[in-house]
């Protein structure tokens, strides 16, 4: 039915206006768009706004009995700091544990931020683990991890002699970026 | 939806186990509501839209991460302290970045997100003033004529 | 060998989809004529089989069949069997697999019944559908075989992901998945259309079921999966506007503006391009909404890898079919008449005003879902989520309620507002009355607020295309329609209300303490562990009361640990009410032996589902009405041609 209709296609006229193109084209920008999504997928980590900027103050109680706790103004000492953000119930920290003693062993300060642990667990980590740290603070309620814009477990700062974030490690410091984070504290230090 | 949703997209990622991680946030107001119900609905009002930092697809409101409940802790203790919803969410983007507010701001990148809705509602007028004023001439001597504009 | 079978007929099915596709292609030329016959039942055997080969996937996976790598990454010989059969579909390449084989089905179904278009626009349709068919099935056996085997095979198998092993993946995948692969019917007709270049009413009454029952299946498949989220994440959200949620929600957008103008289209003859690029465009949202959530492009690197791989492979399939058949629509829409013409105040007029904002919609929803991309290739990280979406939508979403209250009270061609405005009044006071109550009795943030006004506006508003009509005589189309609308007013109203009336309480309790959440008195009797067939649980046994005197009814809420996987999950208990539910659910162990609950109030938000429900259901009248008065004018047509034989025949003897 309505064969009429169906065949009614004005031959002799045809317009051609650009908005007959523009589904294509931002179909093409779409492609586009997600092409290059594709080919450099883009770090997903999501990284602390704070680096080049001083690090927040905090106080942060010892972790352990008999232990140093860890407020913000030793990191301003004028010697390089590390300071790692860990937790004895974070797998990739036991992994990251190796390179950190190493580091230690190389005379690198190493400041310790304990998230959401508890003692035993915390003291059970360190005797199987080492223990490279100069101070803990216990930060059982994530507030200074927060205050750090620290999104996960471990994490690792360079702190400068005046306090500076100078670099952010997201995830466990591996044996072959040993090197790097040495020199990212040797460059600190200047 | 979501996490199902992202359930079903990690089977077929075929990805690594989460990492362990401590089961619940022992921060204070993780999970305890502020006694003030005003203060506590200001509060729930700006957790739905700060996105959780682990889960990534989930705001700090509905998510169980222990890191969610940190942050639903620091907005809750920080909106009993008399800082506003807004103070707040600027802290955080100082640290996190934009990616950590689910309301984006208007910034030089993100402009666009407000242009684009200004820009579909003059188009949808222009075109369906087009149609219409085309049309209203049209009716009256054309009737059942086949158009020519596509 | 089971696998193997179902792996022979993925072959074959491709390779038959191809025949498919050769035999249309040819058969639109003069020579290749002869050729077109082969297509219908090409199309039919090529469906079958990829219905074969997913039946032998579920039964790989029933009998937990190890040595096949699919099983053995995603199930787990302790899993209840129904979780055994859905977990077939519950991973990346068993859905292609379900995605293919409702293809393929959809193609077989038309090759077997659609006859009402000239056979060259349903062999070019074929063809289409063949083509779109022939990328899935490349990519299915090329990089996602769903029938790989494993050696060694492995004592145990991974297990599924415990969010998933409930009812609603035996449902919400199926259903979404023949809306979103339902719509590549509306996609291949048309491809057909644009071919032929024969766009009129005929197309439209021939596409329109085929929409609609792609519609259908959508609006129940978002539905359900909705009150799946709802009730298993445990923090009683039921939308979050995650990038995989607007992937359903988009091709859903355009699959309703399609369904509307292809309802212009077939009785009024107008909106020819309008359509025909709204058919293109629904299938291809289900494209990109399946490519987003494939290539991992939009979830976070916590928990998924990219894999550029598969999403290369996805992306080039897109721009072929997508890429291809925007460029015939361009290339031929210029030569397609726009057909009649029509007045702004009439049922066309609104039906295109609402076309026009469902696109800005789908629009604001699509830019707002790829913008962190954007923002990614430009270096910066940026979320886009509710604050955003909610009030963009609504700038498009308030006038077109609008709208959807006066337009179906419209004439065609030309009306005037003093002629349907008298039976708006109603709806106007109502609208009116609810403003001064919610100012005067509740303080609502604005956009539930103007919810709960329009809902209730357009509650009314929507029946009255009833009046004055004889029901007993009212084609179903038209129930169908009153029902759909009255289905948006209801889901608008318990959207709503959720937003703007829920209470929350968030405690710690003792065994025997009571506490209050909104009007409920919530006693924790007591905690006892329990054993699933793949899981403990602790589960609490709360005792719950409406109001001071109500009757106290149990809630067993559960906080589950699975063992394959390892994880926790919390098994919400909900609680209806005619007016609300009531939402408990199980936290942890906290200092002192409390135990944590979350409890949530949530005012009349079963209103949500069951008006998306209605909506659906609205649809499936529509479909009836229909497809019966299809039939029925078929039977009349072949009745009055069989008459017409025998007075030529009785002519002839006479003669």
């Amino acid at each position: 039915m309505s064969d009429k209709a169906m065949s009614e296609t004005s031959a002799g006229v045809r317009p051609r206006r650009w908005t007959i193109w523009l589904p294509l084209g931002v179909f093409a920008a779409f492609v586009a768009l997600v092409l290059i999504g594709l080919l450099r997928p883009a770090d997903h980590t999501v990284r602390s706004a704070l680096v080049g900027k001083p690090m927040p103050t905090f106080d942060l109680p010892p972790a352990l009995p008999g232990r140093d706790g860890l407020a913000s103004a030793v990191l301003t000492n004028g010697k390089p700091h590390l300071v790692n953000i860990f937790a004895s119930w974070c797998i990739p920290c036991r992994v990251e544990a190796p390179q950190l003693a190493e580091l230690a062993k190389a005379g690198v300060p190493i400041e310790g931020i304990s998230v959401r642990d508890s003692k035993d667990n915390l003291l059970a980590f360190l005797q199987e683990n080492g223990d490279p740290y100069q101070r803990i603070g216990a930060d059982d309620d994530g507030q200074v991890q927060l205050a750090l814009g620290s999104s996960g477990v471990p994490e690792t700062y360079i702190v400068d002699g005046k306090g500076v974030i100078r670099y952010q490690h997201v995830g466990e410091i591996r044996a072959d970026q040993l090197a790097m984070i040495l020199q990212k504290l040797d460059e600190a230090g200047r | 939806m979501k996490r199902l949703l992202l359930a079903l997209t990690a089977l077929f990622a075929l990805t690594a186990p989460a990492l362990a991680q401590q089961e619940q946030s022992t921060a204070p107001y993780a999970y305890r509501q502020l006694d003030d119900p005003a203060k506590e609905r200001t509060a729930k009002a700006l957790m739905e839209t700060l996105r959780c930092l682990q889960c990534q697809g989930q705001s700090i409101a509905d998510s169980d991460a222990p890191i969610a409940g940190s942050m639903r802790s620091l907005v809750r203790e920080r909106i009993a302290a008399g800082e506003t919803p807004e103070q707040i969410r600027a802290w955080l983007i100082e640290r996190y970045g934009d990616y950590v507010s689910y309301a984006p701001q208007l910034t030089e990148l993100t402009w666009p997100l407000f242009a684009v809705p200004l820009v579909f509602l003059l188009v949808a007028f222009l075109l369906l003033r087009r149609r219409f004023t085309l049309r209203r001439d049209a009716l009256d001597v054309a009737g059942d004529a086949p158009g020519d504009e596509a | 060998m089971i696998a193997e079978l179902g792996l022979a007929a993925l072959w074959l099915a491709a390779a038959l989809a191809g025949l498919q596709l050769l035999g249309g292609a040819l058969a639109q030329t003069e020579r290749g004529a002869a050729l077109g016959g082969v297509v219908r039942p090409v199309a039919v055997v090529q469906g079958l089989l990829a219905l074969f080969a997913f039946f032998c996937l579920i039964y790989v996976f029933a009998v937990t069949d190890l040595s096949v790598k699919l099983v053995a990454l995603n199930s787990h010989a302790m899993k209840p069997l129904v979780f055994k059969i859905a977990g077939a579909w519950g991973n990346h390449e068993g859905s292609m697999l379900l995605w293919v084989t409702v293809m393929g089905l959809g193609g077989a179904f038309v090759a077997l019944i659609e006859r009402r278009l000239p056979e060259r626009t349903m062999l070019a349709t074929l063809a289409g559908q063949a083509f779109v068919s022939l990328g899935f099935y490349a990519f299915l056996l090329l990089s996602s075989n769903p029938f790989e085997r494993l050696s060694p095979v492995p004592a145990e198998g991974q297990g599924l992901n415990p969010l998933l092993q409930d009812l609603g993946l035996a449902f919400h995948p199926p259903t979404l998945y023949l809306g979103y692969v339902g719509l590549s019917i509306a996609f291949s007709f048309a491809i057909g259309a644009l071919v032929t270049r024969e766009v009129g009413p005929a197309f439209a009454r021939a596409m329109r079921p085929w929409v609609l029952g792609a519609w259908i299946f959508l609006t129940v498949g978002i539905t359900a999966g909705s009150y799946w989220a709802y009730y298993e994440l445990g923090w009683g959200g039921w939308w979050f506007w995650d990038p995989v949620e607007n992937a359903s929600l988009m091709p859903w957008l355009a699959a309703t503006a399609l369904l509307h103008s292809v309802g212009v289209l077939a009785s009024r003859d107008a909106l020819r391009t309008w359509t025909v690029m709204l058919g293109v465009v629904a299938f291809s949202m289900s494209m990109v909404g399946t490519f987003l959530v494939r290539s991992g492009i939009l979830t976070s690197v916590h928990a998924f890898a990219v894999d550029p791989e598969r999403g290369s492979f996805i992306l080039a399939l897109l721009a072929i079919n997508i890429g291809g058949a925007l460029t015939l629509f361009a290339l031929r829409a210029g030569t397609v008449s726009e057909g009649t013409r029509f007045a702004p105040v009439s049922r066309e007029g609104a039906l295109v005003i609402n076309n026009v904002l469902l696109c800005a919609i789908l629009g604001i929803v699509l830019f707002g879902t790829l913008y962190p991309l954007l923002a990614e290739a430009l270096g910066a990280q940026v979320s886009v989520g509710p604050p955003y979406f909610n009030p963009m939508s609504a700038l498009f979403a308030v006038p077109m309620l609008l709208v959807l209250a006066v337009g179906p009270l419209l004439r065609w061609r030309r009306d005037t507002f003093a002629r349907v405005g008298k039976g708006l009044v109603i709806p106007a006071m109502l609208v009116v009355a609810m403003g001064i109550a919610l100012v005067a009795f509740a303080k609502v943030p604005l956009l539930p607020f103007l919810g709960l006004v329009l809902g209730v506006g357009l509650a009314w508003a929507s029946v009255l295309p009833l009046r004055g009509r004889n029901l007993r005589r009212l084609p179903l189309a038209v129930w169908g329609m009153v029902l759909a609308h009255f289905g948006i007013a209801v889901a608008l109203i318990g959207m709503s209300s959720e937003s703007a009336f829920s209470s929350e309480k968030l405690v710690a309790v003792h065994v025997g303490e009571i506490t209050q959440v909104g009007p409920w008195g919530v006693k924790l009797d007591r905690i006892e562990p329990i054993a699933g067939p793949n899981w403990t649980a602790l589960q609490a046994r709360l005792l719950v009361r409406y109001g001071g005197d109500g009757k106290v009814v149990r809630l067993a809420p559960q906080s589950r640990t699975f063992w394959a996987p390892p994880q926790n999950t919390a098994e919400s208990a909900l609680l209806t009410r005619w007016n609300g539910q009531l939402y408990a659910v199980l936290g942890g162990e906290a200092e002192g032996g409390r135990w944590q609950l979350r409890l949530w109030w949530k005012p009349f938000v079963p209103l949500i589902w069951i008006g998306g429900l209605l909506i659906a259901l609205g649809g499936l009248l529509a479909l009836m009405g229909r497809v019966t008065t299809d039939l029925r004018r078929s039977v009349i047509s072949d009745r009055i041609a069989d008459r017409r034989d025998d007075e030529q025949r009785l002519r002839e003897e006479r003669a």
